[in-house]
């Protein structure tokens, strides 16, 4: 009895090993199927490496370019900015990702801006206040400032919503107004939409949001005195913004593959695909 | 006459199949949170991890200490189970023993319907009615906290103890009760000095079912707790084990995923604690 159970199990196991291998054999074939009805020419793989910030703007071009051009294998390392020009200066990778400007020590580099990233400061409707400055909100996101009053407000207390740790807006949010890892959160909530709903519903909150997903539910306050719009992202006097470039050694030269992604990603084209995930097409600018 | 057996043989070997589902996936799960897990543990260090007071899982200089969650969990199922069980209890008592038929018919469902309704949709009412409540009646500047989650998980585990002790109270045998109310004792001394001795196991049962709810109940609270990963204070944003796993994961990389993976493990071994309880608890019932 024993060994006729085991051996029910050995098959059991066989069985579904079987059913796993089945699976992959059927994907394969279904993308070797895609590569041979493509259209374009070029084929190849290229790797990208950097901005955990920037997945969905890529992810989302990676899918669009991908239509285009089933031959091209593009990989997406979601390292952190500072990795991905580090990669690129070493050719370890053929395009780097970074959500800031390069810095001047990083020679031998060239940034490609591909889209502009506005971080909109929201409040609750029924708050007077509509104008900060960049301090003033630094120094309300690390509990400094507790109170409304203490910025032109009524006399009530300060809730401050953020996003989860590991946000690509959080990041973004921090990095700019230069409180990374010192926040006093009286909520940390998982979606764009969900800071929203929770700033529509406290008088008394504060959060941030993707320029895109900002709603008439709630009211975004001016930054030192500029409102935040995709204008004033663009022409730069809005200050809590970040450029998403693309990051090529100047020494080595592209392949045909990843050249013609970058054309696509700078391209008037992918407008409303970058505008969706979140950020302002680069390509607006001028 | 073959046909016959083979078919038998063949659904046989069909129904052992499908029993097998549940038994691979539990050994596929445990391996995968114990190989997934581990290896975070190991390098954070085992003490740092478990009573470490500061979560930055994004920081430059990272830390992963998860005994804000592990307090917050804790602290929140006892929370529940103190509001819970109590109304759980009374509401069981009320169906077996007190309500006239009628009534009962009206409240029976209404708790069974209770078990029915999705996690979210209790988050949802949570967020959208007891956050802003909390905040009016407590006169706080923000209403997502640990009572609320606590309120929302006392009624989320309410249908597993009713029911449960339900059960347990009506298979308490009639001799029992009609031998104290023979000897004078009203029908209230008869509920909690025969009935309910008599059923404490089931009950017991139906508590700890209602824990296991509690403590892995992500959903509903990560709507109403504000997600922030302090020391767990009633009025203040905390973090359950389960709400920092679903609400970094998505954007997790590298070694905050690991540590993700580790919390789970931690989660997986406190739900396995209460699953052989439950099981030491069923088994004295049986006896």
């Amino acid at each position: 009895m024993k060994v006729r159970k085991l051996l029910s199990m050995v098959v059991v196991a066989a069985m579904s090993v079987g059913i796993i291998a089945g699976c992959g054999n059927s994907s394969d074939k279904s993308d070797s199927n895609a590569g041979t009805n493509s259209g374009s020419g070029i084929k190849g793989t290229v790797s990208t490496n950097g901005s955990t910030s920037m997945e969905n703007v890529i992810s989302s071009l990676i899918e669009a370019y991908n239509e285009k051009n089933p031959d091209v294998t593009i990989t997406y390392d979601a390292t952190g900015s500072g990795t991905g020009i580090t990669a690129a200066s070493e050719g370890t990778t053929d395009i780097g990702l970074s959500s800031r400007h390069l810095k001047e020590d990083e020679k031998g580099l060239t940034e490609t801006v591909i889209a502009l990233d506005g971080i909109a400061v929201i409040v609750n409707k029924n708050n007077k206040v509509d104008d900060l400055t960049l301090e003033q909100i630094a120094d309300i996101a690390t509990g400094k400032i507790k109170n409304w009053s203490e910025v032109g407000g009524e006399d009530s207390p300060i809730t401050v919503i953020g996003r989860e740790a590991g946000s690509g807006t959080r990041d973004g949010f921090e990095s700019i107004v230069d409180v990374a890892d010192s926040c006093v959160y009286d909520q940390e909530l998982t979606s764009t939409g969900a800071v929203i709903a929770a700033v529509s519903a406290n008088e008394y909150s504060i959060g941030y949001a993707s320029l895109s997903a900002v709603s008439d539910e709630v009211s975004a306050i001016k930054v030192d005195g500029v409102e935040c719009s995709e204008e004033s992202v663009l022409d730069g006097t809005y200050k809590i913004q970040r450029p998403f470039a693309m990051i090529t050694n100047d020494s080595t030269d592209l392949s045909n593959a990843a050249k013609s992604f970058m054309d696509f990603a700078k391209s008037e084209e992918v407008q409303d695909i970058i505008t969706a995930a979140g950020a302002v097409p680069a390509s607006k600018q001028s | 006459m073959k046909v016959k057996k083979t078919i038998e043989r063949i659904m046989n070997g069909l129904f052992f199949l499908c029993g097998m589902v549940a038994v691979i996936s539990v050994i596929a799960i445990t391996l995968y949170m114990i190989i997934c897990g581990v290896p975070a543990i190991k390098e954070i260090g085992i003490k740092d991890f478990l009573f470490g007071k500061v979560w930055k899982s994004t920081a430059k200089e990272p830390l992963y200490g998860i005994l804000p969650f592990i307090l917050t969990s804790i602290y929140g199922t006892i929370g529940a189970v103190i509001i819970g069980v109590p109304i759980g209890l009374f509401t069981a008592i009320f169906l077996a023993k007190i309500a006239n038929k009628k009534v009962a018919g009206v409240v029976r469902p209404a708790v069974e319907l209770l078990s029915g309704i999705p996690s979210v949709v209790y988050g949802l009412i949570g967020m959208v009615v007891l956050v802003p409540a909390i905040m009016k009646v407590f006169n706080l500047k923000n209403g997502t906290c640990l009572l609320a989650a606590i309120i929302v998980l006392a009624i989320m585990i309410l249908p597993s103890i009713v029911t449960v002790s339900e059960t347990a109270i009506l298979a308490v045998p009639k001799e029992y009760e009609e031998a104290s109310l023979a000897l004078g004792a009203t029908k209230i001394e008869t509920i909690f000095k025969v009935t309910i001795p008599a059923a404490k196991s089931g009950i017991a049962t139906g508590i700890v079912l209602g824990i296991g709810r509690a403590i892995g109940e992500a959903m509903a609270v990560m709507m109403v707790a504000g997600n922030v990963p302090n020391m767990p204070k009633m009025f203040s944003s905390v973090t359950f084990l389960t709400t920092v796993i679903s609400k970094e994961m998505s954007y997790a990389t590298g070694f905050q995923r690991d540590a993700l993976y580790s919390i789970g493990l931690v989660l997986f071994v406190f739900i396995m604690i209460i699953n052989v309880v439950l099981n030491v608890f069923l088994k004295g019932r049986e006896e």
